[in-house]
């Protein structure tokens, strides 16, 4: 927890009614990025690293029950107006999200959704608006940016319109952009390109940065800190390379284990995880991912880990059975 | 413009092949224009054997797949399934054969029918191959059921939006299984689901192949995916093949500058292997107006003249390995 956090959400819960009793989609989350660093959070469908990274936007559906505290730059954001609200996201506190075609407006040319946000958050004129909206998809490399201002999203390809997405996020000079699953929907060619730009345009503006991914392999390279959710929870925490030097969560390490592998020979059969993440409506005793693990003794079965330090003051893992050996590349 | 190549020159692993792809051509028309998807395709397939065919969205990899199985039309070019040319069979001839070839598609929910039971939906096929005994149909399902690792007495009455997309998955498998098919065309069946997930499906289908003896036509855009399931790989890019090779060999040197190109964009998951930033080499162009020559050509670090004047044949580099390029790698 160092003091100088840009973002820290503080033992955050979200609750969603359903209608098979309330789904605790997010369970008493901490976390903290400082400026210019990079989180990964990684976790599978259903973890509730979506519902996190909304809460942090308060970005929550209606019916959602948030508890806990966010931080920004100061200021809590559970306690700001709508309006203020506003204000910040766009401005400071930017997003990305997986599907650029559902995050930009299909019936808006690209630069009337560029020029709009410039204007409304910068209050710049229109020629400057125009001027720096050229000059933002020139930034993410988008081809012919003048002529790209008059398109459609429709008329781009899925990498293009990412890049739109970003160029938009980008377009205020946010402290922390979150990028929610931004690469899950792009060939792997193109998911190279655009980590790239994001990772250079983050260097560039000294910008804080979430990467929420179900992919290890994304955040490997690219992050400073990892945070792997299961089942609502952060079961593991560490800086990015002590979490794979050492991984000491058995969720971790079977979640890497069950890639394949480019140095595996072929038809090596895969270390899968057996069964699937417990329902959310009926939250489990003991650990979540208990019912899964190889290592489980009777006292997972009853009993809830806490998130708690391990062998350095960063390093975090909900476990009675951490794995003590070096874990490595995959069994 | 499309070039012969001779028979013994065709990428083809030892043993009988079960199904050969001669000269295969797809076009479609968009309005006033032609989409060039597949041109000029040669491949063989051994019995037994599993083919991974990679690609980039658009590449013509998926309707490579749905040509094979005659279910678009290829506008030129032999399907030969077991010595029958499927391109020249209509009607009942090709319903025959087609109940010994199958197909898995990526999204398993969307494959289901999600007003139908688990247990209609699997016995389907036998029903329209004309099993009429429901006692024998339900044996059937049972068993097949049983195979892809689902308890069938809790599966058969339940409907598919009761099942998360793995077990969807499974169930597209067993449907697949239940008329005994030689050939599987596999169309990205684990990229919509999750890391764990996609494992125990990956595990599945080989199982499924050695239980079954089938062989598999398996279409991915992910290599690491393809690379753990396939004995042979064919890369695609733009409607034709650039390289073909055994997996091992094609991964540890591939020739193709687009296959190196496509292994070194995959993210690794190592912090000591910084990625390195990649050359930025744009987007595939459009498949409407293909470029001349070599269609890699205007994403490629070595393409010269030559590459946009002749377009190059997929010939031998090693034994085992085909590459279609006029600077290869080794």
């Amino acid at each position: 927890m160092t003091g100088n956090a840009l973002l820290s959400v503080e033992d955050v819960s979200v609750e969603l009614p359903t209608p098979r009793g309330n789904l605790r989609a997010v369970d008493h989350v901490d976390l903290t990025v400082g400026a210019g660093q990079t989180l990964g959070i990684v976790g599978e469908s259903g973890c509730g690293k979506t519902m996190l990274s909304r809460a942090i936007l308060q970005l929550l559906p209606k019916k959602a029950k948030l508890t806990g505290r966010v931080m920004f730059d100061g200021q809590n954001l559970l306690q700001l107006s709508p309006e203020k609200l506003r204000k910040l996201r766009g401005r400071s506190l930017a997003v990305v999200f997986q599907d650029p075609m559902t995050s930009l407006n299909p019936v808006l040319t690209i630069g009337t959704q560029l020029i709009e946000t410039l204007k409304e958050h910068l209050e710049l004129d229109e020629a400057t608006a125009v001027k720096r909206s050229i000059e933002l998809l020139a930034a993410v490399g988008i081809p012919a940016p003048e002529q790209r201002l008059a398109q459609y999203p429709h008329q781009l390809s899925g990498g293009m319109r990412q890049r739109v997405a970003i160029a938009i996020a980008l377009s205020c000079e946010p402290k922390l952009l979150i990028a929610d699953e931004p690469t899950t929907a792009l060939d792997v060619t193109i998911q190279a390109q655009i980590l790239d730009l994001l990772a250079r345009e983050q260097r560039r503006r000294h910008m804080a940065m979430i990467i929420i991914t179900h992919d290890l392999g994304v955040v490997a390279g690219r992050t400073d800190e990892v945070a792997v959710m299961y089942a609502g929870r952060v079961v593991e925490r560490a800086p990015t390379p002590a979490l794979f030097k050492k991984m000491r969560m058995p969720y971790t390490e079977a979640l890497l284990a069950a890639l394949p592998r480019l140095d595996a020979a072929p038809h090596t059969p895969l270390p899968a995880i057996s069964g699937r993440p417990p329902d959310p409506t009926r939250p489990l005793k003991g650990c979540s991912f208990s019912p899964r693990c190889r290592y489980a003794v009777a006292r997972c079965h009853t009993e809830k880990p806490a998130l708690a330090q391990a062998d350095s003051l960063e390093h975090q893992f909900a476990c009675f059975h951490p794995i003590e050996v070096h874990a490595g590349a995959g069994a | 413009m499309m070039l012969q190549i001779s028979p013994t020159a065709l990428p083809s692993a030892s043993g009988e092949p079960l199904l050969e792809v001669n000269d295969l051509v797809v076009e479609y028309p968009v309005g006033a224009k032609t989409v060039h998807a597949v041109s000029g395709v040669n491949l063989q397939i051994a019995r037994g054997e599993t083919l991974g065919l990679v690609g980039e969205s658009g590449c013509g990899k998926s309707t490579l797949g749905r040509a094979v199985l005659q279910l678009r039309r290829p506008t030129s070019g032999q399907v030969l399934f077991d010595g029958h040319d499927l391109t020249a069979m209509q009607g009942d001839a090709l319903r025959l054969m087609r109940r010994r070839v199958q197909l898995i598609f990526q999204d398993p929910i969307a494959s289901l029918n999600p007003r139908r039971k688990i247990g209609d939906i699997v016995a389907e096929p036998l029903v329209i191959s004309g099993v009429k005994d429901p006692e024998k149909r339900k044996e059937l399902v049972y068993e097949v059921l049983s195979a892809v690792g689902l308890d069938p007495a809790l599966v058969v009455g339940r409907l598919p939006h009761e099942f998360s997309g793995g077990q969807c998955q499974r169930i597209c498998i067993a449907r697949a299984l239940i008329l005994n098919p030689e050939f599987i065309v596999c169309d990205e069946p684990v990229s919509a689901l999750d890391v764990s997930i996609r494992a125990q499906i990956l595990n599945l289908l080989e199982e499924m192949k050695a239980r079954f003896g089938l062989t598999l036509l398996f279409i991915a855009h992910d290599l690491a995916v393809v690379k753990a399931v396939s004995d042979r790989v064919a890369v695609m890019y733009l409607g034709r093949l650039c390289e073909v090779g055994s997996s091992e060999q094609l991964f540890a040197s591939p020739a193709h500058p687009y296959t190196a190109l496509l292994i070194e964009a995959i993210p690794v998951p190592d912090p000591d292997v910084r990625p390195t930033e990649t050359v930025p080499v744009g987007e595939p162009p459009s498949p409407i107006a293909p470029p001349s020559g070599c269609r890699f050509r205007t994403r490629c670090p070595r393409a010269d003249q030559r590459c946009s004047d002749e377009m190059p044949e997929l010939r031998p580099v090693v034994p085992g390995q085909l590459v279609a390029c006029h600077h290869p790698l080794i």
